[in-house]
């Protein structure tokens, strides 16, 4: 029952953080734009080098 | 006014100075000398072994490197009253505040559990049993916060900051050539050409001077300490001491294993203490001293970030001024960091070494995005107002930031895939 609450209470709370920052304070600018795109892109490249690592390890 | 009335004016104008200046200083000391933790230890004690003073120049290069990356969350802690967390959450909506929590809290878990390996080990060659240390090293690190205040916390804090420079006198006693030290280690050189090895070596000096936790643990402690827009000048003297310290105690471990083991690849730090009492007794001891302190700092501090980073999203009350029962979740996540990460240590045939490695690979997820958003933020002109970046900041800090992301992801690549660099 404890742990059902706690579940239950941390999922309320972050649905209330999604709202709360669900529009970005920064101006979304074409330089603003760029650097998260290029970010998204740089985080995706790690993630499948290290699927590569994983996959190569488990082989 | 007549002569001794201008001089009293002065002197009274300097003490007061001095004395703001030791109200104000703080997070930017503690930030950069805890930058120096066991893996930074090690890493500039294997340095010091490999190429002796080859590599000081290279030192003295990241003083300032570090001082504009850390001097830009003492500007945003300051106007924005927020976390750097929180900020993130703030400037670029949940996805990316999700990302950076997480990325954070796996990271600095593991950064921990390094922290740990290097207390126990250095403790374990004043025959220290690991057990000891993990469980007398948290009930210090869970009684220094008990107090409710973040002055008292912020001083005994300063005070392990001040061991940290037992590395000073450790390397007067070697006896160095002062014009070998300058000659060698001043003017930029690279040893043996840049092989592999030496650019191995670089990327893990450049690598050690910026992680992620310190861009998190800074700007909270700014805002706990409540330091406003004019204490800013302030805060970047204290930013400014502190980097240079950061640099003067590596140079000196660089000095110390330059002058005795050079010529040997070292492992860590632990390894160097017992090969340095094998030839002096008092200086082994120091830097097994300086590797247990820098273990503590670094964990002392990383579980702070963390547990503020959290309170600030999740809206718990996240000061160190609250008491344990009017900030519980706070404490609670700072205590279960200590205690969780400081268990691992003890479990037989722990992949310590794996997890050493993997902090690398981690943090280099991190670390590109969390100083990517630094500078988006610095540029916010509608928070930032007359603090925000000017030209001349955004074209040094962005070089700054374009070659740590470079060197950090090439260095954790070629943890992940060592015969990259082969």
């Amino acid at each position: 029952m404890m742990i059902r609450n706690f579940f239950r209470h941390n999922y309320a709370k972050i649905h209330e953080i999604n709202k709360k920052y669900a529009t970005p304070d920064i101006e979304m600018s074409g330089g603003v734009k760029f650097a998260l795109l290029s970010l998204r892109f740089y985080l995706i490249f790690l993630v499948v080098l290290l699927l590569y690592k994983f996959i190569t390890l488990v082989k | 006014m007549n002569f001794f009335t201008r001089l009293y004016y002065q002197y009274r104008r300097i003490i007061k100075a001095i004395s703001l200046f030791f109200i104000i200083s703080g997070p930017g000391l503690i930030v950069m000398i805890a930058d120096n933790d066991a893996g930074g230890i090690t890493t500039y004690a294997a340095t010091g072994a490999k190429y002796g003073y080859n590599l000081i120049w290279v030192i003295l290069v990241l003083v300032p490197v570090c001082y504009y990356v850390q001097e830009m969350t003492v500007r945003l802690g300051a106007v924005t009253k927020r976390g750097h967390a929180e900020a993130i959450f703030a400037g670029f909506g949940s996805f990316w505040g999700w990302f950076s929590l997480t990325d954070l809290m796996i990271v600095n878990w593991l950064t921990m559990v390094t922290e740990f390996i290097g207390m126990t080990a250095a403790l374990n060659i004043f025959g220290v049993p690991p057990y000891l240390t993990v469980i007398g090293m948290c009930a210090v690190m869970i009684i220094m916060v008990l107090g409710g205040s973040y002055w008292t916390w912020e001083k005994i804090t300063l005070l392990f900051c001040a061991m940290n420079l037992i590395y000073i006198p450790g390397a007067f006693m070697v006896h160095p050539s002062v014009a070998e030290v300058v000659h060698k280690g001043v003017v930029p050189n690279l040893p043996g050409g840049l092989n592999n090895e030496l650019f191995f070596f670089l990327m893990a000096n450049i690598g050690t001077t910026i992680a992620p936790w310190m861009l998190f643990f800074q700007q909270s402690s700014v805002v706990d300490k409540s330091l406003k827009e004019k204490d800013i000048p302030w805060g970047k003297v204290d930013t400014y001491a502190g980097s240079f310290l950061t640099g003067l105690v590596a140079i000196f471990i660089i000095i110390v294993t330059g002058t005795i083991l050079k010529g040997i690849n070292i492992d860590d730090a632990a390894q160097a203490s017992v090969m340095l009492m094998k030839t002096n007794k008092y200086i082994g001891t120091f830097m097994a001293i300086g590797l247990f302190d820098a273990g503590f700092l670094g964990a002392i501090c990383i579980s702070l970030a963390s547990s503020w980073a959290f309170g600030e999203v999740f809206g718990w009350a996240h000061s160190l001024n609250y008491k344990i029962k009017e900030a519980p979740w706070f404490y609670g996540f700072y205590f279960f960091l200590l205690i969780s990460s400081g268990i691992v240590v003890l479990i037989p045939n722990a992949p310590l070494v794996l997890i050493t490695l993997f902090v690398q690979v981690v943090a280099v997820t991190l670390l590109p995005a969390a100083l990517v958003f630094l500078i988006l933020l610095l540029n916010n002109k509608k928070t930032m107002g007359e603090y925000t970046n000017t030209k001349s900041q955004n074209i040094i800090n962005v070089a700054i930031v374009v070659v740590i992301i470079l060197i950090s992801t090439v260095y954790g690549v070629s943890t992940l895939f060592p015969n990259v660099l082969k």
